[in-house]
């Protein structure tokens, strides 16, 4: 293969500002595929993606490009996920590529995710050039966002295809600027291998398929292969590329290239993203640089909701972090939900497809607590904890003092939301740090925030109080001192650890009084009465009562229509095992949800 | 057609209920299969009686013990639009001599002619929905008819030489308080004749119908639990001072006016409903008309389909679910003996539970029988023990 005719990229861009639209375009128009084979979206295979728009999962495809000198190109076009849970993964994937296409919206300009996913492209030394999409709407200014990109970026940007990804206007012009714009790869084929992971993916049959980028060296069936960080050693089986929606193999991959490696591997943990593949016999110097072991940020509990289910939930996490390394779990227990996972996450919207997956793709019924941050324990004999679980607290008395973690945060807001952007971020807790005018109309604000205040609902909240004009990037800043204290839910006097979590001082009042509030809707009325109560320390701070069941009938059984009557009554026996036991005390599994909501409906 | 024939039903009672779908309209609060306009009237009325001959083979060995003309609004119809399904009835059925005819009545329909029309064709039962003495309340759920339009249908009742009427009401009505309720029980004890037979209801919103639309949208407000409860308390005290004990849920009478159609449902008396969205109970399955007019009229026997077969483990769960209703409750020999292992043995865990939570109770009557049946406090709260016998 000669690499001067390999061109490795991505394209970065702003959520919805069209890059997996650009991406089929793309595909279509290097034609080796059909349109009938075209899927409304190619690159977004699974159904969740396509639904929330958005790309989870890195992945590549290899098309054939005629150019208009008359050659055939190899593109390899590498997809990256669009959301800032998931920096670390598109660091990899960015890390594979020699260039990338920055998508702008010619309407909507730069926006925080444009800034922060080129701003990644330039670290990892790629070179970017811009493409304006969207231009045929009504509202879009193509010079207003070319200057735009010119002073914000710096880069170069009045020749920059002004197209429309939607209606296939200035495609080619796009594939040419491919060929010109983005360098070939380098790297001797003949040196040792040295491959980068930028994904993996489990199949049941051919075990875990590696994808990767080879940087130097070849790799053909047979080699014997071993992951640097890992250490995991084992004989290549196949190799090949991406064909558009299928696997095609391949003699060997070789320096410059992009695709993939099967090798018997059982284990997905043996596959980290970022590491380097290299030869057991002949290994490279040094690995890549940028690997890193994923850090969760986010946790919460993951138990069935039936029980008996506990094997089926290990296995689908099982199955599910071989194909998402940032997904991290631990058994654990609990009084209220029995056996079950505590569960690291990039973020909340990494929780919520993770939770999702489980449910749909291995129909597991799922309860989960309310997601918390990781935070720091220093107790008063000297220890340090990290707590990912709030009934792990130590006694208050036994804690010198906490930290939480903060993030620097990027919000980009039209000049009239500016004021209740900045109340929201006081609101959680945020210290200003400093504000820019981007041009006449925005500003970009700098706020610290404590993670913990952002993980719930801060991105609606956002959208909310900017009519949808906000947009938002973070970066997790450090750890800091806080005066946090665990809220404690009392149900009909007895704690559910379940419903237990870390809240600053001063917010715990508040939350406390709205959870009770919230479980009383949610808990059904029993035989007996039921206060519900938070407590800080074993000291109440609020109550509510959910009082006794008094009535339960049915309306007339008439003209003898038994089945309808025990339908009735098998819906509410069906309703009774979904239940949790805490006590004596029967707890929908909605109620561990609904606290996660707790925002929603101020 | 129903194919199952049991032998041992050859001989046996059988129960009918005729299924008149026509109101002069709705009411409010009412999701029962009925039409407020009467298209379809002449049509249905001669497929009804035609499918009551088409069943007359299958019953051929059984003795009718009771019939119930249920709607709907039957007193709607017309002497000569309802003569016809009498004529089949009459003509190919055998009826016990003391055959329970009910026909149900609303004020504002009833005529004396109608009345010696049911007494010709030996109707011997009327049931009359008056749900509240107040007009306010009437109007409030949509009722057609006023206080004094029921007393005047109660007295012609009377008068044509009616004796076993019941009468239906309901408590927990929109807006209604303790005091208003008193009003509706105080008519009630002044009422000559004397109901013999009640129908005590407390409102149950029913998705989809107006007044739980209102209710949703705060229109209307219904009395809190502790209210509506409290009135029905006040339903059991005032029917019994006037003679009527509960026998049932809902249901109470002066002894030997029990409804027999009523008691048949709960007691496991196979049934054939006729007519549109009618229910059937013959020989160990459950039936269901369809409940699509033209299909109905199209062939009307034949859109009667299957439920469900009752396995031995379903007839037991009824068992539980539909005695229960009945005051007597349950007799624990009677269950040994129809399904070969005691109450205990099949329910043991349950019963046992909610007899500890006081809703349960089990008591031998005077010939040492002993009966499983709801305290006070679980009558109140019926669906939450019998979603434990599903």
């Amino acid at each position: 293969m000669d690499q001067s005719k390999i061109r490795n990229f991505c394209i970065v861009a702003h959520i919805d500002h069209g890059k997996s639209t650009l991406a089929d375009r793309i595909i279509e128009s290097t034609g080796l595929l059909t349109s009938r084979e075209m899927q409304e979206q190619v690159l977004d295979n699974m159904d969740l993606e396509r639904e929330r728009g958005i790309t989870i999962k890195a992945q590549a495809v290899r098309t054939i490009y005629k150019a208009k000198d008359g050659e055939e190109y190899v593109f390899n076009l590498i997809d990256t996920p669009g959301h800032v849970d998931f920096n670390y993964e598109v660091s990899r994937s960015l890390a594979a590529c020699d260039g990338a296409i920055l998508v702008v919206d010619a309407a909507q300009g730069i926006e925080a995710q444009t800034l922060a996913n080129v701003y990644l492209a330039l670290d990892h030394d790629l070179d970017v050039f811009p493409v304006i999409n969207k231009i045929d709407l009504p509202s879009a200014e193509p010079q207003r966002v070319i200057d735009e990109i010119e002073d914000v970026i710096g880069i170069e940007a009045q020749d920059a295809p002004l197209i429309s990804a939607k209606n296939g206007i200035g495609i080619d012009e796009v594939l040419e600027a491919i060929v010109h714009k983005i360098p070939a790869p380098k790297g001797d084929p003949n040196a040792p291998l040295k491959a980068l992971i930028f994904d993996s993916l489990y199949d049941s049959y051919r075990g875990v398929i590696v994808f990767c980028r080879i940087m130097e060296g070849t790799v053909r069936r047979g080699t014997k292969i071993r992951m640097m960080a890992t250490g995991a050693v084992e004989d290549v089986v196949e190799v090949g590329y991406f064909g558009p929606g299928q696997m095609i193999p391949c003699e060997e991959l070789s320096a410059g290239m992009v695709g993939y490696i099967t090798a018997s591997i059982k284990n997905l943990g043996e596959t980290a993203v970022g590491d380097t593949v290299t030869e057991e016999e002949r290994p490279c110097a040094e690995a890549l640089p940028g690997y890193k072991k994923v850090q969760s940020m986010v946790y919460c509990g993951m138990y069935p909701a039936d029980g008996a289910k506990y094997p089926d939930l290990r296995d689908a996490l099982e199955k599910l972090k071989l194909n998402d390394a940032s997904l991290n779990y631990e058994p654990e227990t609990s009084v209220a939900l029995g056996f079950g996972f505590r569960c690291g996450f990039l973020g909340l919207l990494h929780l919520e497809i993770i939770q999702e997956r489980l449910e749909r793709e291995y129909n597991l019924d799922l309860v989960t607590t309310a997601p918390g941050v990781v935070y720091h324990v220093y107790c008063t004999n000297g220890e340090t904890m990290s707590l990912t679980n709030p009934s792990n607290l130590p006694d208050p008395t036994m804690i010198d003092y906490m930290e939480e973690p903060i993030v620097n945060a990027e919000i980009m807001v039209t000049k009239d939301f500016v004021g209740s952007i900045m109340e929201l971020c006081q609101e959680r807790r945020g210290k200003y740090v400093s504000m820019e005018y981007i041009e006449a109309g925005r500003a970009l604000l700098k706020y610290e925030l404590p993670l913990n205040e952002i993980i719930y609902d801060f991105f609606d909240a956002l959208k909310s109080r900017s009519r949808g004009y906000a947009s938002f990037d973070y970066e997790l800043k450090g750890y800091e001192r806080s005066s946090l204290v665990k809220l404690d839910i009392l149900i009909n006097h007895e704690e559910v650890d379940a419903l237990s979590f870390i809240v600053h001082a001063d917010s715990a009042y508040e939350r406390g009084r709205r959870m009770c509030e919230r479980l009383k809707e949610e808990i059904p009325r029993h035989l007996f009465e039921i206060p519900i109560q938070a407590a800080v320390g074993g000291k109440i701070i609020a109550r509510e009562t959910v009082k006794a069941m008094r009535k339960d009938v049915l309306a007339k059984c008439y003209g003898g229509d038994i089945t309808r009557k025990k339908k009735l009554l098998e819906k509410q026996k069906e309703g009774k095992k979904r239940m949790r036991q805490i006590g004596n005390v029967e707890i929908p599994q909605a109620a561990f949800m609904s606290v996660l909501k707790l925002d929603e409906d101020k | 057609m129903i194919a199952v024939k049991n032998d041992q039903e050859k001989n046996k009672s059988i129960e009918l209920y005729f299924h008149i779908p026509f109101c002069v309209r709705k009411c409010l609060y009412c999701d029962f299969l009925s039409f407020g306009d009467g298209r379809f009237r002449q049509d249905y009325l001669k497929a009804l009686a035609q499918e009551t001959e088409m069943h007359a083979e299958e019953c051929r060995e059984m003795t009718v013990s009771s019939v119930f003309f249920g709607g709907g609004t039957p007193s709607i119809l017309e002497p000569a639009e309802l003569e016809p399904v009498f004529g089949a009835l009459r003509r190919s059925y055998r009826l016990a001599e003391d055959c329970e005819i009910t026909v149900e009545c609303n004020p504002g329909t009833v005529t004396k002619e109608k009345l010696d029309f049911y007494r010709k064709m030996g109707v011997n039962r009327l049931s009359i929905g008056l749900q509240s003495a107040r007009d306010e309340e009437l109007r409030r759920i949509g009722r057609i008819h006023t206080r004094r339009q029921f007393l005047e249908t109660w007295e012609a009742a009377a008068a044509a030489g009616f004796t076993n009427c019941n009468l239906d009401i309901m408590s927990a009505l929109p807006g209604q308080s303790m005091e208003d309720y008193r009003e509706t029980l105080d008519f009630l004890v002044s009422l000559d004749p004397a109901p013999k037979h009640v129908s005590a209801y407390s409102l149950i919103l029913e998705e989809g119908t107006p007044l739980e639309k209102m209710v949703r949208e705060g229109t209307l407000t219904l009395p809190g639990e502790d209210a509506d409860r409290a009135m029905y308390e006040e339903t059991g005290k005032a029917l019994r001072n006037m003679g009527l004990e509960r026998y049932e849920v809902s249901n109470y009478a002066v002894p030997g006016y029990e409804c027999r159609h009523n008691l048949g449902y709960w007691t496991g008396v196979p049934y054939l409903g006729l007519g549109l969205g009618a229910s059937s109970y013959f020989g160990g399955c459950r039936y269901k008309h369809t409940d699509k007019m033209e299909a109905y009229l199209a062939d009307p026997a034949g859109t009667r389909l299957e439920e469900q077969i009752l396995s031995e483990a379903d007839r037991m769960s009824e068992r539980m679910i539909l005695g229960l209703r009945l005051i007597r409750g349950i007799c624990a020999e009677d269950f040994a003996e129809e399904f070969g292992r005691t109450l205990k043995e099949a329910y043991g865990e349950i019963i046992e539970r909610h007899t500890r939570e006081g809703l349960l109770t089990t008591e031998k009557d005077e010939n040492g029988r002993s009966f499983l049946r709801f305290t006070e406090k679980g009558l109140d709260l019926e669906n939450y023990v019998l979603s434990d016998f599903v």
